[in-house]
């Protein structure tokens, strides 16, 4: 088995995890995470294909590695937004959990706002 | 649509995409620097400056055959990254200047400095600038990575107008849409993964000449269209949809129903007409058109049987993003390839009229909103009377959105009906001509109680400036004579379709609909009529009491089965779903 093989495996797994982290578990936070495992499986995988590059006869592909550097910066970003969502909401809710009757039923708030 | 060559070298005009771009993210940067004292000043500069590029790029693309094209830093692809506008990005361009112009003069009486909470007003003219940007990066963009980038900055743009105004309900309705379209835009982000490690470019234009029925396609195409169908809401991937566009501040949702949907569907009609218009095949586009129909139904069932304005119309963009997906199955040709043809430009009419006649309805509500305190509908009694510029808005906004020519949407559905009669697709007719039936039937609803008569007049509780009421009428008569433009340089829209919308049998492509759509008002809303005890209501519902009751069980089901729907579990399960029977109807379809 090659390395490309392994990391391959690694990158499925994590992805794989993470999605699973995503959807079952509860707690914002934990899907926060969750969401980080699931990217890092997608640039794992991104590293691989610039790898495969490498077969080609150049040493590596830098064009993959562009592309995670940019999507880590991103994925950066949108933890720090969704910890500072969770953040403020835990502040002024005192609690963090996203399935409060006031967001899965909006209807039951009668005076509206 | 293959172009016949690969345009690689700027052409004359191109640097307008790139000031598409530049101009807002700067006014982002401008914002940051001077600070909240200077905020009002540099969005009304940069407003202006923005719709007169997309005005300048709408001039310039029928001149330059159609394509603009800028290489970034004069490298052409695979090596660099192109900008590219076509007739597609020209009216999308178009419209959300206008829509974004509209908000801001409506939002500029609201959101002035030191009236509401401190930091809100600062942010919103932030925001609003920076989506405009993320919304024309992906316009105009290239290459599949770009776009991701843009989609991502959409999402971050969107998800803080959301919780503008910091209640509990309104952040936990931010952080599930957030992470519910990071989901979403991963799956799109291993899509791209998996398209370069195939082929070694993102270029659309390289990747439309390259692309082959391998299987790793296949799947990227069914990750990426899946992500982009999280982020769009179609559902029964709606679950972040309705809390978040009914939580928001009116001017946040006006841009957030009208344009910011608009942006992963404009991703989506790339990937399928432009990158890789052979692959998906029939049964998927099928699949895609069948849950548009599940959200029509579900979205205006829904909406029917809600009390507050706003989730009303929260609901009603639900079902108006399913009518954008109908015209998928319709857009193959006889080849089994995707056309950008009518079809097309019948989605794409679509959209720009739900954008500008939605934008209008959502500004009208908040001005009812701030006039009456709340927006319950079975308390408008009079409103007409009280706030007659509102209703108007909302009136003609709804007029627009449900086909009544010579609106967008008349022009639109008179495409789809011909591609669907072309096709010999039927059953997209009468999901379409349902549609519009639907549609009425939440326009009559709300009307008929804005014009009842109230007992005792109606005090307004807030201010209403004039501004307010003509940005939202100025829209909507834009949604309602967009039938009369001349598409053809843009779009590909026959020539005689704009007049084919007056013919005889006008009458009864107006009549139809609005008779429809009143019979599913009275058969599917909950609330107590206006006209309740009148002598001719009860003699109604004598006739029609038994079937009322049935309908409104039938409601009543929907609704609970949407409230399943919109549990995250579910919602994660029919993602899963979703992909599965995309990838399964493509790898069918090859």
């Amino acid at each position: 088995m090659s390395a490309v093989t392994v990391f391959g495996l690694c990158a499925a797994a994590a992805v794989g995890l993470g999605l699973y982290g995503l959807i079952a578990n509860p707690q914002p936070l934990r899907k926060i995470i969750a969401f980080n495992l699931l990217g890092s499986g997608v640039f794992l995988l991104f590293g691989i294909v610039g790898r495969r590059g490498a077969a080609a006869g150049f040493g590596n592909d830098p064009v993959p590695q562009a592309l995670v550097i940019t999507g880590v910066v991103v994925a950066f970003s949108a933890t720090a937004l969704a910890i500072a969502l969770l953040l403020r909401l835990f502040q002024i809710a005192g609690s963090t959990t996203l399935n409060s009757r006031a967001a899965a039923s909006p209807r039951s708030d009668p005076s509206g706002h | 649509m293959l172009p016949p060559a690969p345009a690689l070298v700027t052409t004359a005009g191109g640097f307008l995409l790139v000031l598409s771009i530049v101009v807002p993210v700067a006014g982002v940067l401008l914002a940051f620097a001077l600070g909240e004292r200077y905020v009002r000043q540099v969005a009304s500069t940069v407003v202006p400056v923005g719709l007169a590029i997309a005005v300048a790029v709408l001039v310039l693309l029928p001149r330059s055959d159609g394509h603009l094209v800028y290489l970034l830093g004069a490298w052409p692809p695979p090596l660099g990254v192109a900008l590219r506008a076509d007739g597609l990005s020209a009216v999308m361009l178009a419209t959300t200047a206008v829509v974004i112009c509209a908000v801001a003069i409506f939002a500029a009486t609201d959101f002035r400095p030191q009236s509401v909470e401190a930091r809100a007003p600062f942010a919103f003219w932030i925001l609003l600038l920076a989506i405009w940007g993320a919304l024309n990066t992906i316009f105009v963009a290239g290459d599949l990575f770009t776009l991701y980038v843009a989609l991502e900055l959409l999402t971050f743009a969107a998800v803080p107008l959301v919780s503008l105004d910091g209640r509990a309900e309104t952040l936990r309705a931010a952080l599930r849409y957030l992470l519910f379209a990071l989901l979403g835009s991963v799956l799109y982000l291993m899509g791209t993964a998996l398209l370069y490690g195939i082929y070694g470019t993102l270029d659309i234009e390289l990747l439309s000449h390259r692309v082959s029925a391998d299987s790793g396609v296949l799947i990227a195409a069914a990750l990426m269209t899946t992500g982009l169908l999280a982020k769009t809401a179609l559902f029964p991937l709606h679950l972040w949809l309705p809390p978040a566009h009914a939580g928001a501040p009116a001017a946040a949702s006006a841009i957030l129903s009208a344009l910011v949907v608009k942006g992963s569907f404009f991703i989506l009609v790339r990937l399928w007409f432009d990158v890789m218009p052979g692959l998906p095949g029939l049964a998927a586009a099928q699949l895609l058109a069948a849950l548009g129909t599940g959200a029509i139904v579900f979205g205006s069932v829904v909406a029917l049987r809600q009390e507050r304005l706003k989730l009303l119309i929260a609901y009603s963009t639900l079902a108006q993003i399913g009518y954008l997906f109908l015209m998928f199955p319709l857009a193959f040709g006889a080849s089994g390839k995707l056309e950008s043809d009518q079809a097309l430009a019948g989605g794409l009419l679509q959209a720009v009229s739900h954008a500008t006649a939605k934008a209008a309805m959502f500004m009208a509500v908040g001005s009812i909103y701030t006039g009456l305190g709340h927006d319950r509908i079975t308390g408008l009694r009079g409103v007409a009377r009280a706030l007659p510029l509102s209703v108007l808005a909302f009136a003609v906004g709804g007029i627009a959105l449900m086909g009544v020519q010579p609106s967008g949407a008349s022009l639109a559905k008179e495409l789809l009906l011909q591609d669907t009669a072309r096709t010999g697709q039927w059953w997209w007719a009468v999901v379409l001509q349902a549609g519009g039936m639907f549609t009425t039937a939440y326009v009559v609803l709300v009307l008929s109680h804005a014009f009842a008569p109230s007992d005792q007049p109606i005090t307004l509780i807030g201010p209403a400036p004039l501004s307010r009421d003509l940005a939202a009428l100025a829209l909507a008569l834009c949604s309602l004579f967009l039938g009369l433009l001349p598409w053809d340089s843009y779009l590909p829209v026959p020539y005689d379709a704009t007049s084919k919308l007056f013919g005889i049998d006008a009458l009864s492509k107006l009549l139809l609909p609005v008779l429809g759509g009143a019979a599913l008002a009275i058969l599917l809303s909950p609330w107590p009529h206006p006209l309740g005890s009148s002598a001719a209501w009860k003699a109604l519902m004598r006739v029609v009491g038994p079937l009322r009751r049935g309908c409104l069980g039938f409601g009543s089901l929907i609704e609970r089965g949407d409230e399943v729907l919109r549990q995250w579990s579910a919602a994660g399960i029919s993602l899963l779903l979703v992909s599965l029977l995309l990838a399964a109807s493509m790898f069918a379809a090859n």
